[in-house]
């Protein structure tokens, strides 16, 4: 029973690196661009709510409704003014600069907020649970894995369902084809980075409230987001879930059997995948 | 027949005899340094060269292999614990124990070549990082070394390190002061090393061989190079060169800690800022990227995570408005290159006397 409950744990926890690692892939998806200050990003949103929610006294689910059009803005000129300029052939020149941006928001949050670890203040929902057949599932735990099904679910029907996502999935096909029929791929970049900042917020509204955070953990995140993008397969959503979950159920497992091997055995089910499926387990794209 | 044109194939520009020279008279003033300088200054110079020699390594990888590595303190730490590992579980003198730091450097980085070479672009960039993250993880689990705490050098091997009872005598100076005269003249030795060889390997064959893999994979490939044993090359030359700069760091240093070794802001996030700011792709651009950090470093000493913040801003500055970097921008103006390993082909010079 209580492997049970570990492996479920696993599960939940994978639907928050699911939600971390859905902006990445879809940014990836559309421009082959690897943010790789992603997982600063979503510390910033964290900050960005705990302003707000210290500021204006809001709860945390009615201060990402302010947080996630500004962050929507925040990805929107980061793509138009600085990301578009290195886009290209060379890889180089979008992985510096994202480095550089990662390192920069790293010390300004630590100069603005100090590297003390914060909290965004749930309430009663973090410690609230459910019983399902005798498992204790936390509630706050459940709500981020419906929240990752319903991002992915709603990514996908954008791409598949609407005007806007076959203008993406043009752009992503051949950029120059695309601007032919007339659309502007800098400004389809900029949409994209723009919807996967808003991703960005909803991850750092959870991570936030299940955890402490502090300025530096943002690498991290990076990691495991990207862990699951690989282990999932470029360009499927579906995938990047159970990429999240299989990193999930290897945390909680390594942790049941000896604490110190929590991280250590999600990289190791990463390297395990990659070493027998190098393209992911559901690739799409041909990357 | 005589008006068939006379050409030759040259890389040595006249800049560079000269700087040939500067060079030489440069290398003599460091070997004597010790002799007048403050022990302060030969701690400055120790850093400066062995981040030139990590940053000459990333850019051999990056810039001329083409391989985006974020995962080079895999190697750091790795060549740093293998010293470690050799002085405490066999008695090894600290010294030849360096050597240990590129051999188990290269011990690495065979099997995570092939995890790494799966991945491409950008992704080798992240997997190499995880790569490096789990041996951080590993050896934070090997509790003769420390664990997670790491430990120190013992006394017994640091006092009587190869070499310092002669400094000592030489120079009448105590044991610390004797051992920072020592790794520093091992660091200068290793950065002249690295250079020279690096600049070696870029004019022979192999080295156009790489920078035709670089420009064009596909291109390089179709006129018979090996793209994949360039990239082979160039990944295990450079971890062999990393661990050892990392055994001789930590030589210095005296205390090792999982966390520190295994660092990404210092032994990765710096290295590409040096070179990126400095100039990637040429054996200048470190150089001068290194003094900029160091000048940079040094005026911002007191500002915290402003320094690291500034150095970022500069890297996405760079980046954007001078790709080539500072040293692009010098000899895109000027035509200067110190150290040149284009070919260019020199006509009508020189006709062979036996024409």
């Amino acid at each position: 029973m209580i492997w049970i409950d570990t492996i479920i744990q696993g599960i939940l926890l994978g639907g928050l690196y699911a939600l971390f690692a859905a902006g990445l892939s879809l940014v990836f998806g559309i421009m082959r661009l690897v943010n790789l200050a992603h997982g600063d990003l979503i510390v910033f949103a964290a900050y960005l709510i705990l302003l707000l929610v210290s500021l204006l006294g809001l709860s945390p689910f009615l201060a990402v409704i302010i947080a996630a059009p500004i962050m929507f803005g925040v990805g929107w000129a980061l793509q138009r003014h600085v990301l578009n300029r290195v886009l290209g052939p060379d890889i180089l020149p979008p992985l510096l600069v994202t480095f550089g941006l990662s390192v920069v928001l790293q010390n300004a949050l630590m100069e603005g907020f100090s590297a003390d670890s914060q909290r965004l203040p749930a309430g009663d929902i973090a410690t609230a649970s459910v019983q399902v057949g005798g498992l204790n599932l936390g509630v706050l735990p459940l709500l981020t894995f419906a929240s990752a099904i319903l991002v992915i679910v709603g990514l996908n029907q954008l791409f598949y369902r609407t005007e806007l996502g076959r203008a993406f999935r043009a752009t992503s096909d051949d950029a120059v084809t695309a601007g032919l029929m007339g659309i502007r791929p800098d400004r389809i970049f900029a949409t994209a980075t723009a919807i996967a900042m808003l991703v960005v917020t909803l991850a750092a509204l959870y991570l936030g409230m299940r955890a402490n955070f502090d300025p530096n953990i943002g690498p991290a995140r990076l990691i495991y987001a990207f862990e699951a993008v690989i282990i999932g397969g470029l360009g499927s959503l579906w995938g990047t879930l159970v990429g999240g979950v299989i990193i999930g159920v290897a945390q909680t497992v390594g942790a049941a059997i000896n604490p110190e091997w929590q991280i250590l055995a999600g990289h190791l089910a990463f390297l395990i995948v990659l070493l027998i499926k190098p393209r992911g387990l559901f690739p799409r794209a041909l990357d | 027949m005589t008006d068939f044109p006379v050409y030759r194939v040259q890389t040595q520009t006249r800049a560079s005899y000269s700087a040939g020279a500067v060079c030489v008279a440069l290398i003599a003033l460091f070997i004597l340094l010790p002799t007048f300088a403050s022990r302060g200054l030969i701690q400055d110079l120790f850093f400066i060269f062995t981040m030139l020699v990590l940053a000459q390594f990333w850019n051999l990888l990056a810039g001329y292999g083409g391989l985006v590595s974020v995962g080079q303190q895999a190697f750091v730490g790795m060549g740093a614990y293998a010293m470690f590992g050799g002085v405490i579980l066999w008695g090894l003198d600290p010294v030849p124990a360096i050597l240990l730091g590129g051999v188990a450097a290269l011990i690495v980085a065979i099997p995570t070549a092939f995890f790494a070479f799966r991945l491409q672009g950008a992704y080798f960039a992240i997997g190499t990082w995880v790569i490096a993250e789990v041996m951080r993880l590993l050896v934070a689990q090997w509790k003769v070394l420390g664990g997670g705490t790491g430990t120190s050098l013992p006394r017994t091997a640091t006092r009587e390190m190869w070499a310092t009872e002669w400094i000592q005598a030489t120079f009448d100076v105590r044991g610390a002061a004797a051992r920072d005269i020592l790794t520093y003249w091992l660091a200068l030795a290793l950065m002249i090393a690295t250079i020279a060889g690096i600049y070696w390997l870029l004019r022979t064959k192999r080295g156009l061989a790489l920078a035709a893999v670089r420009d064009n994979v596909e291109a390089a490939k179709s006129v018979g190079v090996d793209a994949v044993r360039m990239k082979w090359l160039v990944y295990l030359v450079s971890a062999v060169g990393t661990g050892v700069t990392g055994a001789l760091i930590y030589v210095q240093k005296l205390r090792i800690s999982p966390d520190a070794a295994f660092s990404v802001t210092d032994w990765t996030a710096y290295v590409i800022f040096i070179v990126v700011i400095g100039g990637i792709g040429t054996i200048e651009g470190p150089i001068l990227g290194v003094l900029i950090f160091f000048i940079l470093q040094s005026l911002l000493a007191d500002f915290g995570s402003w320094y690291l913040m500034v150095l970022g801003l500069i890297g996405i500055v760079v980046m954007l408005f001078a790709p080539r970097g500072i040293w692009g921008l010098i000899s895109e103006k000027t035509g200067l290159q110190i150290f040149p390993v284009r070919r260019r082909l020199v006509i009508g010079a020189q006709p062979n006397k036996e024409d």
